[in-house]
């Protein structure tokens, strides 16, 4: 094992053509995502403390892929669903689609750190006037007050400039300062058409009182403006065909359904709108298994038919491994263990993986084995134990260096493919000897 | 028809040495609901063994929850318990009054719920709950024990007051040593120390209650007795429920899926503790699941159910050795295993019938892959085909070896298609 800082794992220059080419294979790209719940409460319903629902992920998702979330419940996998949705504000951290920020921080102290970080000198030279001031009040009411008196002082410096000029910059300021709070309406237009969701319970996400065609054309009417009652009928037609419904289906209400059927529609309704990306949050834990086995090939042929790349999220470790290319092990909003599904079930590495593995159930019951059962429960995420979140329950923190103390280093599995990293502190390779050390008595 | 079902059920013995406890026989539960009659346990048999975990397995809707409540009697208002018997040493529980029920119900069979929030009370502390079941079941054992703790303060009230008497003398004789005074004294230090308080009802069901938490894990019983059912965790319920059940030391535990609502790593430690008290209390135990990971780390036998019948009846390592039905088959092939990394994952074409107008004959034919001719006329009994293994398909039945397999027309298969 070597351990590799964080950054210095960028691909070296001479293999940047390759690399070119696979990043633009790249479709989704999650960078150091943070998303924190505020938790309200006390006298005059103040912030007294958060939940740390994600904390620190970050990912790359490559087209015609699955990644599989793996982790217990709590540990923040339908959380970063929500934060790649825009269903849940992100704290911090960014998200790119095809290269193009689409989340960012909206948090204030975030916003002016961007905003200050772009200006420099030249573009204080370029830009700001009277006129971008009065178009941005409001913006700035909700800023903090310090980029307030820091306009105030640039306002005394450009009063000196020529009118012209102040003109330019006001409109580029204020183009800037636009984009950072555009974000969540540009998002509902282009982005939601790309990424789709399907949820975990296929009774609670269909509309009870709405008829089969309203729930499949309504993605349909809002997003890709297809009006027209035919043309509608015909297109979600076509789409109940691709998840193997009928004609007759169409004018039921969900409540006609099995379950199965259920999780059917719900895909369908994801399909709707020719999506690249589609989140999966647990779709089949609450099926059975022979359900569970249908919906698992359709998920594949339709991966195959529509260049699909999906992203996994289960409990479940024999279903991703089914179904995932890469595996991403969370415990308590961070990733523990990442590589590709033969490097986590041929050599899972990290404690937390091991564990996990062997708690599933095997199927023989001649091999009954010796398993590792991990101690007490999964820790509150509002006050997450010091240093990798894993140490109370780990059965190897006896072999590290600084469990309880140190955050955890991304470290290299080598003999694996390239991808394989935990998120562990390095081993105790000797007692430390205290031979010729030297006590100077006070 | 009558006939061949009695000879039959009389022959679903398991050749093992061990003493038979529970004998269900030919229940039959029916939900008389508007649509019309639900079918959801037709003609189900098997026997419990001392010291033995009986699985018993099937999809949603299959009835195997209901199997288990008919037992208990619990089942609600649609339902009716039309046929059947339930025999637990020599008493038909299905003949027996209401009152007389309620004294087996948790105290000789029990059970565990799948969701543990809703089957604890979320008003009462854990601590009231667990002495509850005392209360209810134990409360003659609890009074016999009251009074034994009694007599003992008492003895060691007078003990006391004994000694205290020694040395009072003492001042006057001087007879004793200081090292046989100072005994004395440390003597009566001690005894007061244990007779501080004065033993009740009460303190008797808190210690309980305090040891059975402990039995089950929990640390820290004595602050869980406390706390509301909210504030635990998941695998915490559960362990409340476990130790609810286990209170009155009964001899049947049935657990409807106890681990479905749990995670990984948390059933794997439900599944070792549960384990572990079988062993240790001598219980047999009916596990209800879908999982058949499950079923393969704990259970002895196996019961499958399809559409309110079994199926298929074996050893534990017989079943998944050599699946027999082709239901079970089916069902083992769709989990997707570690083992081997297939494209696709096979299915069971079609879907669960409907249970008011169940198919005619073996209600799996319109699923199965290998339908004869007879299926859809006859239905199959459970039959003995090998050491302890029961199978309900004419596949195995020699009276139906020559009948033609049966072909399936292009339109059925059409209909229903392997997705």
């Amino acid at each position: 094992m070597t351990i590799v800082e964080e950054q210095s794992i960028e691909i070296p220059k001479k293999r940047e053509k390759e690399a070119n080419s696979k990043r633009d294979n790249v479709i989704l790209r999650v960078e150091n995502m943070k998303t924190y719940y505020p938790i309200i409460g006390g006298f005059f319903k103040r912030r007294i403390g958060e939940v740390k629902a994600v904390d620190g992920v970050s990912f790359k998702l490559h087209r015609r892929e699955t990644i599989g979330l793996v982790g217990e419940s709590g540990c923040g996998k339908t959380t970063i669903a929500n934060t790649i949705l825009n269903l849940v504000p992100i704290t911090k951290g960014r998200v790119y689609y095809k290269g193009k920020v689409i989340l960012k921080s909206t948090e204030t102290k975030e916003v002016l750190k961007e905003i200050l970080s772009s200006i420099t000198f030249s573009t204080i030279m370029d830009s700001v006037s009277y006129f971008f001031i009065a178009k941005m009040k409001k913006l700035l009411e909700k800023l903090e007050i310090e980029l307030f008196h820091l306009f105030q002082k640039l306002k005394i410096i450009i009063s000196y400039f020529p009118e012209k000029i102040r003109e330019k910059i006001s409109n580029f300021l204020y183009r800037t300062a636009k984009r950072y709070f555009r974000s969540k309406s540009s998002f509902k237009n282009k982005i939601r058409r790309n990424i789709q969701m399907v949820f975990q319970d296929p009774d609670a996400s269909l509309n009870p009182r709405m008829k089969i065609v309203d729930i499949i054309g309504e993605p349909l009417k809002l997003l890709k403006n297809i009006t027209g009652r035919r043309k509608l009928r015909k297109r979600v037609l076509e789409l109940l065909n691709v998840v193997s419904l009928k004609r007759e289906h169409l004018d039921r209400y969900p409540h006609e359904f099995s379950g199965g059927q259920k999780q059917r529609i719900i895909i369908a309704r994801a399909l709707a709108c020719d999506p690249e990306i589609i989140i999966l949050d647990e779709p089949t834990s609450a099926l059975d298994v022979s359900v569970q086995a249908q919906i698992l090939n359709l998920l594949k042929n339709l991966q195959k038919r529509f260049d699909l790349s999906y992203i996994f999220i289960t409990h479940d470790l024999s279903v991703v491994h089914h179904i995932a290319d890469r595996i991403k092990v969370m415990y308590l909003g961070k990733f523990v263990e990442e590589g590709t599904v033969d490097d986590i079930f041929n050599n899972p590495s990290h404690p937390y993986t091991k564990a996990l593995l062997s708690a599933r159930p095997t199927f023989d019951p001649t091999l009954r084995r010796e398993r590792i059962i991990l101690e007490g429960d999964v820790p509150s995420p509002i006050n997450p134990p010091a240093g990798c979140p894993f140490n109370p329950r780990c059965q190897e923190k006896d072999k590290h260096i600084g469990c309880g103390i140190d955050e955890p280093r991304k470290i290299k599995i080598e003999g694996d493919s390239e991808e394989h990293f935990i998120f562990c502190l390095p081993f105790i390779e000797e007692k430390k000897s205290y031979k010729g050390w030297q006590f100077i008595s006070d | 028809m009558e006939d061949i079902e009695s000879r039959n059920i009389a022959n679903l013995e398991m050749e093992t040495d061990k003493k038979k406890i529970l004998e269900v026989k030919n229940l039959k539960t029916y939900f008389y609901t508007e649509e019309g009659v639900v079918k959801a346990v037709d003609g189900v048999s098997f026997n419990m063994y001392e010291d033995e975990v009986l699985g018993l397995v099937g999809e949603t809707g299959c009835g195997k929850s209901v199997t288990a409540l008919s037992i208990l009697q619990l089942v609600r208002a649609p339902g009716e318990i039309e046929e059947g018997e339930v025999i637990f040493k020599n008493v038909d529980l299905l003949t027996l009054k209401k009152k007389k029920m309620r004294d087996y119900r948790g105290k000789d069979i029990t059970m565990i719920f799948q969701d543990p929030l809703n089957s604890l009370n979320p008003v009462m502390t854990v601590g009231t709950q667990v002495k509850e079941v005392f209360e209810l079941h134990q409360r003659e054992e609890i009074y016999e024990l009251l009074d034994q703790k009694m007599l003992e303060w008492k003895n060691k009230q007078n003990r006391i007051k004994e000694l205290e008497k020694k040395l009072e003398d003492n001042e006057t004789n001087q007879r004793l040593t200081k090292e046989e005074i100072s005994d004395i004294k440390n003597e009566i230090e001690k005894l007061e120390e244990e007779t501080r308080d004065r033993p009740t009802y009460r303190s008797i069901l808190r210690e309980k209650s305090r040891k059975i938490l402990e039995e089950v894990g929990i640390p820290d019983p004595e602050e869980i007795l406390e706390r509301y059912p909210h504030e635990l965790s998941g695998g915490m319920r559960q362990r409340v429920m476990i130790s609810m059940a286990l209170s009155c030391n009964p001899s049947i535990l049935i657990a409807d899926e106890p681990t479905t609502a749990l995670d990984v790593t948390i059933q794997a430690q439900i599944l070792d503790l549960m384990k572990d008290l079988k062993n240790e209390y001598k219980t047999s135990v009916l596990m209800i699941t879908h999982d058949l990971g499950v079923i393969a780390e704990i259970c002895d036998r196996v019961a499958v159910m399809y559409s309110g019948n079994i199926v298929e009846y074996a050893t534990a390592t017989n079943l998944f050795k050599n699946p027999r039905h082709p239901y079970t088959k089916g069902l083992i092939s769709a989990i997707p295993t570690l083992d081997k990394k297939k494209k696709e994952l096979d299915t069971i074409r079609g879907s669960v019938p409907n249970l008011i107008y169940p198919p005619e004959g073996c209600r799996f034919h319109p699923r199965c892959d290998y339908r004869l001719e007879v299926c859809d006329k006859v239905r199959p009994l459970l039959t003995q085909i090998g050491e302890s293994y029961f199978v309900a398909c004419h596949l195995f039945d020699p009276q139906y070896k020559d009948s033609p397999k049966y072909e399936w027309g292009k339109e059925e298969l059409e209909r229903t298609r392997k997705i």
